[in-house]
Parts: C-alpha cells; structure tokens; sequence
C-alpha cells in the first residue's frame, strides 16, 4: 500500500468505523433508478419458498405482528456510515417462526418492488440480526429511504438491506441479486471491507 | 493454479502471471484484520478489485471547481463509461480515506481521466487538488455494473447531469464520439444544470461536439444569478422543461441517465416517469 506522507486527515479515527468509511450526520440516498411509490393501501409482503405456511400480509395485517425497537450504525459500501441509527421492525426470528421456515433452507432472498433483489444467508438473518422496518425515527420511512417496509440488516453493507420490500424468499440455494451480479460482494462484511466481487 | 497456503509473506512487488493468494495481517487501532487478497492475472492484466498505482501526468480545469485530472496507471483493467474509481489515501498513521470518482475519459483512451470536485469541508478533494504532475495515488476499478452505457446501443441517448454529475455522463459523450464515423447516427441530447457559467463542466468540449456530430443536442439551464445575454433556460429543472427538451423522445425507447446531486436526481427521475419514460430504461447515480 501506499502511504502519503502529507495527507492529514480532517476527520477522527472511530473504532466504530469500518475502514474506508466516514461517519454522515444526513441520510445520503442512492438507488438505481426512479424511486418507486407504494401506497400501504396496496402494500403487501409474501413470504414464500421453503416455508410451512406461505404467508402474504396486507400492511394493517403487518402492523398486528409484534415491532421492537432498534438502534444499530449502518454502514453504506459508497464509504458513507450513519451512527445509532433508529429503526422499528418486526424481526427476521419472529417472522421465520409464523412461517415455519424448512430446516433445509440455506439462504433468504429478498425481493423489493422495484425488480431489485438481494442474497444473505440465513444465519445472517436470525437471532436479531435482521427486521422488516417499518419506521425511521419514529416516523413511516420515507419512500426515498425505502418506505413503507425495508429490510434491515446492519451488520452488512447497506445493500443488503433491500428497500421496498415485498417478498422474502427462503431457498436452499443461494441466488446472488441485483448487485452481487453488478460487480459487488456476494457476502458484504464492511469489518473485512468486503465491497467488490474479488474483495 | 492456486498457490494458497504457502505462509505469510510481505509481497512488494504487484506484477505476476498467476493466480495468487496473499494474505496480510494488519493492524488498526483496536481491530486486527486479516486481508485475504487474490490477485487475478491475464495476461499482466490486473482485476477491478486490486488497489493500482496511478501516475498523476496530466491537471487542468473542466470548470471553475472541477479539476480535470489524468492519471496513467500501466496495464489497466478495461472499463464501461459510466462506471468509477475508488482512490484511497493512506497517512503515515495508517488513517485510510476512500471515495469513488465517476471516470470521465472514455474506455477508448488509454489514461484514466476524472473530474475533480473542490469539496469545501472536504478531506480527499483537497488533497488531490494540491497533488502535481509525477505524484502517485492508489485507486482501483472500474466499479459499478448497472449505471452504464456503450455504443453497442442504438437508441437514443439522454444525458441528464447537475455539476459535477455531468462526469460519467461526458464519457459516454465521448465514447459515443469516437464512433461517429463507423455507425449509423444515434441521437444524443444533453440537458446539463449548473449554478453558473463558470461551472459549467467541459464546456468549451462540449460547444465542438455539436459542430462535430450535427444530431446532438445540448441545452443549459443555470440556476445561480441571472446572467445578462444568457440564452438558455434560467431556472431549477422542472417538468415543463423536460418535456420541451425531451418529450419528443419518449416513444423511441430512449435510455436515460441522470446523475448528479440526491435531490436533483429524485425530482428528475420522477418528472421522467411522470412525463411517460418507462422506468426500465431510467438508470441513476446520486452523488451523496
């Protein structure tokens, strides 16, 4: 590697940071096209694939399941990170358990409204690991930040967590989406820096 | 052939002709990280994912607080207009900054050629405005496999870019140029939006492209302070003005790219889709 001898930098060193990231106090938005509009009026979420019972719930269906609170720093793999984040969501385990989800199932593919899709593992996505969002600091999410529900996994780069959710798919396969054919990591650990295919 | 397991070992050099798999541990503040790197070589050609030495050879202006800046870096992976760089810059004190910047030459030449913004509270922008010609940089490349464009489509081509979004977007004009002699036309119409005529990116480039290839279109908007005995439109972009612009192109399965700042992207990208563009054919690219 390379070091610059004359380059000081101007922002602080954080633990709490990945390496290549700096911390952001807004709430930068990037996606790959036109933001997509849903109203909760036509909201669904299906879950579907190797599950006991293929579920699809209507949004006012969604707001009966249990919602807990989160606070978690995400970390976006264009090198921005945004601390004590504020989430509500119903969790990952609590709708797995409604399901019946197969125990030959291996992976979880999410799916969002506007054809993208994205691959994790199912141990990434249990024991409180992963939510289905539906407020962002104690408001609806907006639809630029992926409203009305988006799948939330911190620990992962933020690509993960796909906006405008609207099925889960859970297979024995791994499928990798949108971005992991796009020249992205298939995995997205931002403490290895995992950004890129060969990363 | 994978030569995995062969033990830690400090590797300086960053030519080979095989698969190899090194491993680095390192040390940052409280966090040991194990670095697992594979270097991936056809041919003495290196792959996107690996950090490359890049020369600085060439600096000039493409506005008032754009630097054009060219940098040679030898045996350079291939790329798409539209896709980007991450340069990084490491202190003496292991601090590492990285950011991404749009590449704004052409795949057809062979030095990579950006376009710099001044960020005021910026800690990358500084640095590499002050760098002179001979220094030497990390970057690696090109990334970015969605918000891309070749000559391999024919349809016509709308550019939207605000500041420095128009970047990745004057690649595409470029490589879209080279070709100019060997195809049948494709239209190309360019809306660009900037605070001022000083900020207009590649503006002199652009005037000549329009003498060279007679189907391509540019129109300005400037958004600062009215300037006297400026033609163009004068005002944020809004629907109505896309529809002028564009309107007679929304049949013609036209592919869109907008880049530029969030805000000026989402309210762009709605108004297409509003005015009858489909939303497969929009691609975008927000910067920050």
């Amino acid at each position: 590697m390379l070091i610059q001898d004359d380059f000081i930098p101007k922002r602080r060193r954080d633990a709490r940071l990945p390496r290549g990231q700096y911390e952001t106090y807004d709430f930068p938005v990037l996606s790959l096209g036109p933001t997509p509009e849903i109203s909760t009026k036509d909201w669904k979420l299906k879950v579907s694939g190797l599950v006991e019972h293929p579920t699809q719930w209507t949004w006012q269906e969604f707001l009966k399941l249990p919602a807990e609170n989160v606070t978690k720093d995400i970390h976006c793999v264009t090198k921005w990170s945004k601390f004590d984040t504020r989430w509500k969501g119903v969790s990952l385990d609590e709708i797995m358990r409604r399901v019946g989800v197969s125990d030959i199932a291996t992976h979880l593919i999410a799916h969002s409204y506007d054809n993208y899709s994205t691959n994790l593992p199912i141990e990434d996505v249990t024991e409180g690991k992963a939510f289905v969002a539906i407020e962002y600091d104690g408001e609806m999410i907006a639809p630029e930040h992926g409203g009305p529900a988006r799948l939330f996994v911190p620990h992962l780069y933020f690509w993960k967590s796909a906006k405008w959710l609207k099925g889960l798919e859970f297979t024995d396969h791994d499928r990798p989406g949108f971005w992991e054919t796009r020249g992205y990591h298939n995995y997205g650990d931002p403490w290895k820096e995992e950004r890129y295919t060969n990363d | 052939m994978r030569m995995k397991g062969m033990g830690r070992y400090k590797v300086l050099g960053l030519r080979f002709k095989a698969i190899i798999s090194i491993e680095l541990k390192w040390s940052i503040g409280k966090k040991e990280r194990e670095e697992s790197f594979i270097g991936h070589l056809r041919k003495n050609e290196m792959s996107a994912a690996q950090w490359q030495i890049a020369t600085l050879v060439k600096m000039s202006f493409a506005a008032e607080n754009v630097k054009t800046m060219v940098f040679s870096i030898p045996n350079r992976p291939p790329f798409q207009s539209g896709q980007h760089y991450d340069i990084r810059l490491t202190a003496p004190s292991g601090y590492v900054a990285e950011r991404s910047y749009s590449i704004a030459s052409p795949p057809e030449e062979e030095n990579l050629e950006f376009g710099i913004e001044l960020l005021e509270n910026g800690e990358v922008s500084p640095y590499l405005w002050n760098m002179t010609v001979g220094r030497q940089i990390e970057m690696r490349g090109p990334i970015g496999g969605h918000f891309v464009w070749n000559t391999s489509f024919k349809e016509p081509l709308i550019l939207i870019g605000g500041g420095s979004g128009m970047v990745p977007l004057v690649s595409m004009l470029r490589h879209h140029m080279h070709h100019l002699e060997s195809e049948t036309f494709r239209e190309v119409r360019i809306l660009l939006s900037a605070k001022t005529l000083e900020r207009i990116l590649y503006k002199d480039e652009l005037a000549a492209s329009t003498k060279r290839d007679p189907h391509l279109k540019i129109f300005t908007t400037l958004t600062g302070k009215k300037s006297d005995g400026w033609n163009g439109y004068s005002r944020r972009v809004d629907q109505t003005m896309l529809a002028e612009v564009f309107g007679d192109l929304k049949k013609k399965d036209s592919l869109t790219f907008i880049c530029g700042r969030t805000a000026f992207v989402e309210s762009i990208a709605s108004n297409m889709l509003s005015l009858g563009f489909s939303q497969k054919n929009i691609k975008t690219e927000r910067f920050g």
